[in-house]
């Protein structure tokens, strides 16, 4: 009985092609701008073909099934394209639900057996919804190779490491500073002192919205880092509120220079490197 | 048996490590460093590991050991040139170096060795430029 | 999401002259998976922590280094095998600190740091098994 009913949507694919495209037609949110009629039965023949060749009663109830491998592949590309193509997932995933609509009809013309039609219809049912998580879960792969896309451009360009005099590197750090980040920041900071020859580096953290004990770690895991490359590290941009819970926190960065901001850490720099900031005499007094 | 050689230049001792550091090897490096600080009465060592591309605990201690046994005997340790990779992983490890002195390169090494030494001394900064 | 086993290959480390050819070992392979130079300084200095630790309480064994995948992420995996005396309290050999050698007291712990997964397993007696993995961005 059940292979029956297999066969029998198997020789009705002509039928079933017809009804779910009408079922499309009629569809209230119909993209035509987006999508040619043509196109859409292509795509869509294109699937209800894989699916009903690899149909069998073993996989009716496990869309994991191996089987399935060419319908998965299909319906990945179709959710991927329609996502480009600017569908949304509701859109798309409306698209494949239809067809259990298709399906589910032609059985209850073609089945004459209540008790079957519905036994039937139920793992029909569960096959298309899984088919159709699977396309939102294409989608939302997409979306996260994007993320990580942009994840990766946010780290690089929130990192820069600028030379502000010869010898002396300055690293402003916008942003939270979590472990991985710290990386970041330490792998460009030493790299930079070995490619400048720096001796100083400053790592301004005016941009850093809040320092807890974690935070406080990375600071002087970075400043140990910079010592042992043979520079020296001030840490520059300590705000008020950043001295309070440094100090509340009993956080101990004692062993660390700090600055209130970037210019008095600049003029530590200078004092290390034995530089002098003079001011430029006027031209007539030196001529007079 | 291998060995690291150890170069006088001067009041100082160069020792410029370009081979992957096994525990003996750097043992016997230990022991033979302490001996010439004592036979040439050296006032500093500089220990070149711009080419030593792993620190694990082990040599992190050796060459701590060798900067207090020098000490010890009245000479100072500057380490230079470690590699970037090598600073990240020492202080992921948990291993600061505390009370070793680095420097960038031979040159600042030697430039930090003389200043600290002028220091100690009391002697000009300049004393040295003339050996 | 399950790890994929790439390549697989054993070592025999007994004596201190091995350390240094299983060291290079290590870092041919992730130098083949594209790994950054960082992370494979971490990679390479945690087996030799774990490598020394090895010989000097389990009496050397045999490491096992692969080449692991999961989902798009490549990584070393590295097994070290030893029929030592075991470790009787492994949390308080995972405290920071906490030596029974004339180390520094930092093996484990800062092992751990340096790598992306870490799991040791010991039984007294019998011996120990610590396995490491290290992402190749990780």
């Amino acid at each position: 009985m059940k292979n029956e009913s297999i066969k029998v949507l198997q020789k009705k694919k002509t039928a079933i092609l017809e009804l779910w495209m009408q079922n499309q037609l009629a569809e209230e949110g119909l993209r035509e701008d987006l999508m040619s009629n043509d196109d859409l039965r292509v795509q869509s023949e294109e699937l209800l073909d894989a699916l009903l060749a690899n149909l069998s009663d073993e996989n009716l109830s496990n869309a994991q099934s191996s089987h399935f491998d060419t319908v998965l592949d299909i319906l990945a590309g179709i959710s991927a394209s329609r996502a480009k193509q600017g569908f949304s997932p509701r859109e798309t995933g409306a698209y494949v639900f239809s067809l259990k609509d298709a399906l589910i009809d032609t059985l209850q013309q073609e089945i004459k057996d209540p008790a079957t039609v519905l036994a039937q219809t139920i793992r029909i049912g569960k096959l298309i919804d899984n088919f159709g998580i699977v396309t939102f879960e294409t989608f939302i792969k997409g979306r996260e190779e994007v993320i990580l896309r942009q994840t990766d451009e946010i780290t690089d360009i929130s990192t820069p490491v600028i030379r502000v005099w010869d010898g002396v590197l300055a690293l402003p750090i916008i942003g939270t500073l979590d472990s991985s980040r710290t990386q970041i920041v330490m792998e460009n900071l030493l790299q930079e002192i070995v490619e400048s020859g720096s001796s100083i580096a400053i790592l301004d953290i005016s941009g850093v919205p809040a320092v807890d004990s974690l935070v406080a770690q990375h600071l002087i895991k970075t400043v140990s880092a910079t010592r042992l490359m043979g520079a020296e590290c001030i840490i520059s941009g300590i705000r008020p509120e950043i001295a309070q819970t440094v100090v509340h926190l009993g956080i101990d960065l004692s062993q660390i220079i700090t600055k209130a901001s970037l210019a008095s850490a600049l003029r530590t720099a200078f004092n290390m490197l034995q530089l002098e900031v003079v001011k430029k005499r006027r031209f007539e007094k030196e001529n007079a | 048996m291998e060995k690291i050689p150890i170069l006088r230049m001067g009041p100082f001792l160069l020792v410029t490590i370009q081979v992957d550091l096994y525990d003996r090897l750097a043992e016997n490096l230990e022991a033979d460093l302490v001996q010439m600080v004592s036979k040439t009465g050296a006032m500093g060592v500089l220990i070149d590991i711009s080419a030593v591309s792993i620190i694990d605990s082990f040599m992190g201690r050796i060459i701590g050991n060798i900067a207090s046994m020098s000490k010890i005997m009245d000479a100072e340790t500057v380490v230079v040139g470690m590699q970037p990779a090598v600073a990240i992983t020492l202080i992921e490890l948990g291993l600061p170096l505390k009370g070793v002195q680095c420097a960038l390169n031979v040159e600042r090494g030697m430039d930090l060795l003389r200043a600290k030494i002028a220091l100690n001394e009391g002697t000009p900064d300049d004393y040295f430029d003339t050996e | 999401m399950t790890i994929l086993i790439l390549n697989k290959e054993m070592m025999p480390v007994v004596k201190e002259q091995d350390v240094v050819p299983f060291r290079n070992r290590v870092k041919e392979y992730a130098t083949k998976i594209g790994m950054g130079l960082v992370n494979q300084t971490k990679l390479i200095t945690a087996a030799s922590e774990l490598v020394r630790n090895m010989l000097k309480y389990g009496k050397g064994g045999k490491v096992y280094i692969e080449v692991v995948s999961k989902g798009r992420e490549n990584g070393i995996r590295l097994i070290f095998e030893d029929k030592g005396p075991g470790i009787p309290d492994v949390s308080l050999a995972m405290k920071d600190g906490f030596s029974t050698g004339k180390s520094l007291g930092l093996g484990l712990p800062g092992t751990r740091r340096l790598v992306s997964e870490f799991d040791i397993q010991s039984v007294v007696g019998e011996g120990t098994t610590v396995t490491v993995i290290k992402w190749k961005n990780g």
